[in-house]
C-alpha cells in the first residue's frame, strides 16, 4: 500500500464533472496529510482532458472500446486493475449514479472499508470519514483504520475550483481488461426539455413531500404565477408523478441557481441540496424546526406551507 | 423469471432522531424503523415484471419489528413468496447484512435480484452492489425502467440532470432500483388481515457474518447547523425580503 | 290465430314494437278490420344489460341499490348534486343501467355518506351501505385515487391520517395550563370518571389544538375528572370504514379498545361525531361496548354547572352546522343547540338547511381526502356552499362541532372571499372565551 490518494475521475459526453474536481479538492488536503501523491483514474474520456488534471501528480487513463461510455461492469474491471496498479491508501469517489456503480463493489472486492455518504476525511491519526446520515439529520465518523480504504463524497460538500488546476501530469495508458460482457451499453438519452427550463429561471418556488398530494400543487402554482416563477419539485414527486421530470431539482435531477429559491415542504435531504445550494437566496418553509433545509437556507419560516403560500400569493398580488 | 427482493427496514425520517448514550448510535427506544422507500420500489417493478411477463417473486428480509407484517403486505402486494432470515445477531452493517442476502439467494436460482439504490443509514455502502460483488453477478444501480429483452433485461440508469442510459444485463444480475415505473401500489388492510390469516411466512435460518474490515462508529452527532436560516416570524417579512432581492 | 306480425319503424325508438294485426277481421258483424283489432307484443322493458348492477347488488351490503325506482326524492336532497356534482343515488343507478362500471367512476367517490338521501328514500336505498361495500371491492382491486390512498397509507403507518409520528400525539398539551391524565403514564391505575377520545384532528391539526386545548380548560374548570389515552390513541377508523377500507378500521377498532380495557372508566366523551358514530355503533361488534357521549352531550346534560362558569358574553349571530355523524346519523340536534343558548349574549339564528335537513360539509365518508376528486366534477365545494348559506342568513359566527369541519369551513371562508365576515368556532371555543373572560 503506498500513500497516493486515488481518484476516480467522472466525466460524461466529453467533459467532467464538477464531483472530479470536488474530489480533486479534498485529494490535495488529504494528500498532504499522507505525504503521497494524488493519481488520477482517468477510465475512457480523451487524453486532452487530462491537461484539466493539473492537480493530479499522476492520471492512469484505462482506455478501449468497452470504457468509450460508462458501463458499470469494464468501468468496475478498468478501477481494478489501477488500483493494483496503483495501492493507494484512500480511494475516492463521487457519490453518484456512476460512483455507486463502482465504489461498493470495489470494497467487497478488495475486502476494504468502505465509507459512504462522506461530507469530510481527515487522515491527521487513522482514517476518518464523516457520513450524513438519515437524510441529513446526523453525522456519523466512521474510523476506516490505517488503510486501504475507499470513500464515496457527497457533491457539493467541496468547491470544485479549489480542485480545477491545469497542468500537465504524467500519463500513463493501460487497456481496459477483458470482461464478460454482461452489461452493454445501448444508448445515451437526452434529457427531455419540458415546457419550462428550470435552470433557467430566475425564481423558483419548489415543493416537497410537504405539498401532501398533486392536487395541493396549485398553491405552489398561483404563488409561483405572482412571482413569474417555476414550480419545481424535490424526487419523491417526480416518482410519485405528480410533477413532470423537467421540475425535478436534486441529485438525479437538475442542479438549479435561481436569484430566489423557495422551498415549501422540503425537508432538505442532501441528494435535494445537492441540486439548489448554490442558489442565491434560499427562503424555506417548513413546519419541523429540525429540517435541515434550514441549516442550509438564508431565510426560514416554520409555518405550514399552505396558509404561507396563501397569505404570500394574496399580498404579492395586492403590490 | 425469478426474481428475488432484497427489503430492509430503516428509522423513519418522521421521528425526532436521538442519539443515545453512547454517542454512537441511535437511541434504540426513539427509532421507529419503516420499510426504505426504494425497496418499495423495487418491490413495485418486480410485481410490474410479474404481471407483464409471468415472472415469480419473493420477498427477502432479515427478521425483525414488524417485518412479518412487512413480508405479509408484500404477499398481499403479489409476491409469491415471503421469506424471512432468522438466526442473524444484531445487524451492524450493510456489508453484514449483505454476506446475509447472498448466502440465502446463492441456491434460490434467481436470476434478478432486485433492491432499492440506497437508503439513509447505509453508512458503508449499498447493499445491492454489495450482494452483486459477492456472488460475482453483474450490477447496475440508479435503474429506473426494467423490461424483459431476449435472455435478459433492458435497463434504464438515470445520471443528473435528467440524461439517462439504456443497457442490457444478462441474467442472472443484479439492480439497484430508483424508482419504479409507477408508484409503489397500496395493499388495503383487509388483504394483508386475510394474507395473514391464510399464509405462513418460510424461514431461513442464516448464521451471523464472518469477521470483516473494520469500521467502527467513531461519534454520532446532529450535523452543525452552522449560522443556519434567519428564522422569520410573518408573511410580512417573507415579502420584505422578496422586495429586497427585486423579485417583486 | 295465425298471427301476421308486421315490425313497424314508425315509431321513431330505437326499440321496435312488434304487434299483430290481421287484415280481415268481423266481430258479431261488427269490422275491426286492420288497425282496429292491432294487439302489441308484450314487450320486454328490462333491455338494459344488467351485468354493471348486478356485479355492485352481488357485494353484501349494496343489494339496495337495485330497488331503487327512479323516483328521484334523493337528488334535490344531496349536497354533492347541489354544489353541481350531477350526483345523488338515483343518477348513479341511472348510469349503472346505462353501463357505467362503478368501480372505475369518480361516482363511487363523491357520496360523503351524509344519509340525507336515505333519509327522503321510499325504497331505502341505503348509500351507507352501498358505498362501503363498493368502496372496498375497488380497494381490493387497486382502484383507489391517489391522494385517498395516501391518506389510507398515512393511517396505516402512524394511526393519524396527517402522517404525523405517533409519538407526538400529546404535543398539544405543551405549555397547557391544565393537569392531564395521560393514562397510559399513571405509575398505578386509578379510576377516571371520563375518558377523553381526542381524536387526529385535535390532536395534530392547528385549529383542532385550539379546540382541545379549549376543552381541556372548559374541563378543568368544571371539575370533570378526564383521562386520555395519549401516543396510545389511533384514529377512529369511522371514516376509513366508509371510504374503502374495512381492514383498516378493524385494526384500528381493535387497537383502541385494547386500549380502552386497560383502564377503569365511567363514560367515554369525544370530541367528534366520527368517533361517537365509530365507538356508539361499530366497536360493539368488535367487542367494544361502552358509555359513549359526544361532548355537547355531555356538557349539556350539565348545563347548570355550565352556564355557572360562562362569566363572559358571546354577542354575535351565531348559526350552528348540524354535523350530519351527530345529527342525521345518530338523531343528536339540540344537545349542542342547548349549549349555545346558554351563551351569553348569543343570538341564535337558523340555516334553511338544518336539523334533519342539514347540509353537509363534504368530510365525511372520506370526503376530507378526496377533494381533487370532487373538484372534477363539482363546481363548488359542498363547504363554500354551506358558508354562503350561513353569510345569508346573516350568521356572524358559524358554530361547529365536529373536528373536520373547522378546517374545512375557513378554507371556505378564504375561497368565498367571506374572509373577515364570518368566523368559524368550534363550540367549545365559544365556551372556553367566555368562561375566560372571568
Amino acid at each position: 500500500m503506498t500513500q497516493d490518494i486515488l481518484v476516480v475521475a467522472e466525466h460524461l459526453k466529453g467533459s467532467f464533472e464538477d464531483t472530479t474536481f470536488e474530489l480533486l479538492a479534498v485529494a490535495r488536503k488529504v494528500a498532504a496529510q499522507t505525504g503521497g501523491r494524488i493519481v488520477v483514474a482517468l477510465i475512457g474520456g480523451e487524453p486532452s482532458m487530462c491537461s484539466e488534471l493539473g492537480a493530479a501528480g499522476k492520471v492512469v487513463n484505462v482506455t478501449g472500446e468497452a470504457v468509450v461510455n460508462f458501463n458499470p461492469e469494464s468501468h468496475g474491471a478498468a478501477l481494478d486493475a489501477v488500483f493494483e496498479a496503483v495501492k493507494p491508501r484512500m480511494t475516492m469517489v463521487g457519490y453518484t449514479s456512476m460512483g455507486m456503480d463502482l465504489a461498493s463493489t470495489l470494497a467487497v472486492k478488495k475486502e476494504i472499508p468502505h465509507a459512504a455518504f462522506c461530507v469530510e476525511v481527515d487522515v491527521s491519526g487513522t482514517i476518518n470519514a464523516v457520513s450524513q446520515l438519515y437524510g441529513g439529520k446526523m453525522n456519523v465518523t466512521s474510523d476506516l483504520g490505517e488503510g486501504p480504504c475507499i470513500v464515496s463524497m457527497l457533491p457539493g460538500t467541496a468547491s470544485p475550483d479549489d480542485g480545477r488546476v491545469s497542468g500537465n501530469p504524467p500519463v500513463e495508458q493501460i487497456e481496459v481488461p477483458e470482461t464478460d460482457g454482461k452489461v452493454r451499453f445501448s444508448r445515451l438519452i437526452e434529457a427531455e426539455s419540458g415546457d419550462v427550463d428550470i435552470t433557467a429561471k430566475e425564481v423558483l418556488v419548489a415543493v416537497g413531500r410537504g405539498i401532501g398530494g398533486k392536487d395541493d400543487i396549485e398553491v405552489a402554482e398561483e404563488l409561483a404565477e405572482a412571482l413569474d416563477a417555476a414550480v419545481a419539485g424535490s424526487r419523491p414527486l417526480i416518482d410519485a408523478g405528480w410533477l413532470p421530470k423537467s421540475r425535478q431539482v436534486g441529485k438525479s435531477g437538475l442542479k438549479v441557481a435561481p436569484k430566489v429559491y423557495i422551498a415549501l415542504g422540503i425537508s432538505g435531504a442532501p441528494e435535494h441540496l445537492e441540486g439548489m445550494k448554490s442558489s442565491g437566496t434560499i427562503i424555506a418553509i417548513n413546519t419541523d424546526k429540525n429540517a435541515p433545509i434550514f441549516a442550509v437556507a438564508h431565510y426560514g419560516l416554520n409555518e405550514d406551507l399552505f396558509d404561507v403560500c396563501e397569505e404570500l400569493t394574496e399580498a404579492i398580488n395586492e403590490r | 423469471m425469478k426474481i428475488a427482493v432484497l427489503l430492509k427496514r430503516v428509522p423513519d425520517l418522521v421521528e425526532d432522531l436521538v442519539v443515545d448514550a453512547s454517542g454512537k448510535a441511535l437511541d434504540a427506544d426513539e427509532v421507529k424503523l419503516t420499510l426504505n422507500e426504494f425497496d418499495d420500489h423495487a418491490l413495485e417493478e418486480a410485481l410490474l415484471l410479474k404481471e407483464s411477463v409471468g415472472a415469480s417473486v419473493a420477498a427477502i428480509a432479515l427478521e425483525g419489528e414488524d417485518v412479518d407484517k412487512m413480508l405479509f403486505t408484500a404477499l398481499a402486494k403479489g409476491a409469491d413468496q415471503a421469506i424471512k432470515v432468522t438466526g442473524v445477531a444484531p445487524v451492524e452493517r450493510n456489508l453484514q447484512l449483505a454476506r446475509v442476502f447472498a448466502k440465502v439467494v446463492e441456491e434460490g436460482g434467481y436470476d434478478l435480484l432486485l433492491t432499492g439504490v440506497q437508503a439513509t443509514d447505509d453508512r458503508d455502502g449499498q447493499v445491492g452492489a454489495m450482494v452483486a460483488a459477492l456472488l460475482e453477478r453483474p450490477f447496475v444501480s440508479v435503474v429506473t425502467s426494467v423490461l424483459p429483452e431476449g435472455e435478459g433485461v433492458k435497463i434504464l440508469k438515470e445520471y443528473a440532470g435528467g440524461v439517462m442510459a439504456e443497457f442490457e444485463v444478462s441474467l442472472p444480475s443484479v439492480l439497484g432500483i430508483q424508482a419504479a415505473r409507477q408508484a409503489p401500489r397500496y395493499a388495503p388492510v383487509s388483504k394483508v388481515r386475510q394474507v395473514q390469516q391464510d399464509s405462513t411466512l418460510e424461514t431461513v435460518d442464516c448464521g451471523a457474518a464472518e469477521g470483516m474490515p473494520g469500521m467502527s462508529v467513531v461519534v454520532m452527532t446532529p450535523p452543525e447547523r452552522g449560522e443556519g436560516a434567519q428564522m422569520l416570524d410573518s408573511v410580512e417579512e417573507v415579502i420584505e425580503v422578496l422586495a429586497s432581492k427585486g423579485v417583486i | 290465430m295465425n298471427p301476421e306480425y308486421r315490425v313497424t319503424a314508425s315509431r321513431p325508438r330505437e326499440k321496435r314494437q312488434a304487434y299483430v294485426e290481421k287484415e280481415d277481421v268481423v266481430i258479431e258483424g261488427i269490422d275491426i278490420s286492420g288497425t282496429w283489432n292491432r294487439m302489441y307484443e308484450p314487450r320486454e322493458i328490462f333491455d338494459y344489460d344488467t351485468t354493471q348492477m348486478d356485479r355492485l347488488t352481488a357485494l353484501e351490503g349494496a343489494e339496495s341499490m337495485g330497488w331503487c325506482y327512479q323516483c328521484a326524492q334523493c337528488v334535490p336532497a344531496c349536497p354533492v348534486d347541489n354544489a353541481g356534482g350531477d350526483y345523488g343515488p338515483r343518477k348513479v343507478f341511472r348510469r349503472l343501467q346505462l353501463g357505467m362500471d362503478l368501480f372505475d367512476h369518480s361516482d363511487l367517490w363523491l357520496c360523503t355518506t351524509c344519509m340525507n338521501c336515505l333519509r327522503v328514500c321510499p325504497k331505502e336505498v341505503d348509500m351507507i351501505k352501498i358505498m362501503p361495500a363498493a368502496r372496498a371491492a375497488a380497494v381490493l382491486d387497486g382502484k383507489v385515487p391517489g391522494e385517498l390512498q395516501e391518506m389510507f397509507q398515512k393511517v396505516a403507518e402512524y394511526g393519524n391520517p396527517m402522517g404525523e409520528s405517533a409519538r407526538k400525539r400529546v404535543r398539544w398539551t405543551k405549555g397547557l395550563d391544565v393537569d392531564i391524565r395521560i393514562l397510559p403514564k399513571e405509575k398505578e391505575a386509578s379510576p377516571v370518571e371520563v375518558l377523553w377520545f381526542v381524536g387526529d384532528f385535535y390532536a395534530y391539526h392547528q385549529r383542532g389544538i385550539d379546540a382541545a386545548q379549549a376543552m381541556a380548560r372548559v374541563f378543568s374548570r368544571l371539575g370533570v375528572d378526564f383521562g386520555i389515552l395519549g401516543v396510545d390513541e389511533r384514529c377512529d377508523g369511522d371514516s376509513q370504514r366508509l371510504a374503502g377500507e374495512p381492514g383498516l378500521f378493524e385494526e384500528l377498532a381493535q387497537h383502541n379498545i385494547e386500549q380502552f380495557a386497560k383502564y377503569d372508566f365511567q363514560k367515554i366523551v369525544v370530541s367528534g361525531p366520527h368517533a361517537y358514530n365509530a365507538i356508539k355503533n361499530e366497536y360493539p361488534a368488535l367487542g367494544g361496548t361502552y358509555d359513549v357521549e359526544h361532548y355537547t352531550q355531555f356538557l349539556a346534560a350539565r348545563l347548570d354547572e355550565v352556564t355557572a362558569k360562562l362569566k363572559g358574553t358571546f354577542e354575535k349571530k351565531v348559526t350552528f352546522h348540524d354535523p350530519c355523524y351527530l345529527g342525521r346519523h345518530n338523531g343528536e340536534y339540540e344537545a349542542p343547540r342547548q349549549v349555545l343558548a346558554a351563551v351569553p349574549g348569543v343570538e341564535m339564528i337558523e340555516m334553511y338547511r338544518c336539523r334533519q335537513q342539514g347540509y353537509c360539509c363534504g368530510g365525511g365518508g372520506g370526503g376530507m381526502w378526496l377533494d381533487g376528486t370532487a373538484a372534477d366534477r363539482q363546481v363548488e365545494r359542498l363547504s363554500e356552499n354551506r358558508v354562503k348559506e350561513a353569510v345569508e342568513v346573516g350568521a356572524e359566527v358559524l358554530a361547529v362541532c365536529c373536528p373536520y369541519e373547522v378546517s374545512r369551513f375557513e378554507d371556505a371562508v378564504k375561497s368565498t372571499n367571506n374572509e373577515g365576515r364570518l368566523e368559524v368556532l368550534d363550540i367549545i371555543e365559544i365556551l372556553d372565551q367566555c368562561m375566560e373572560s372571568a
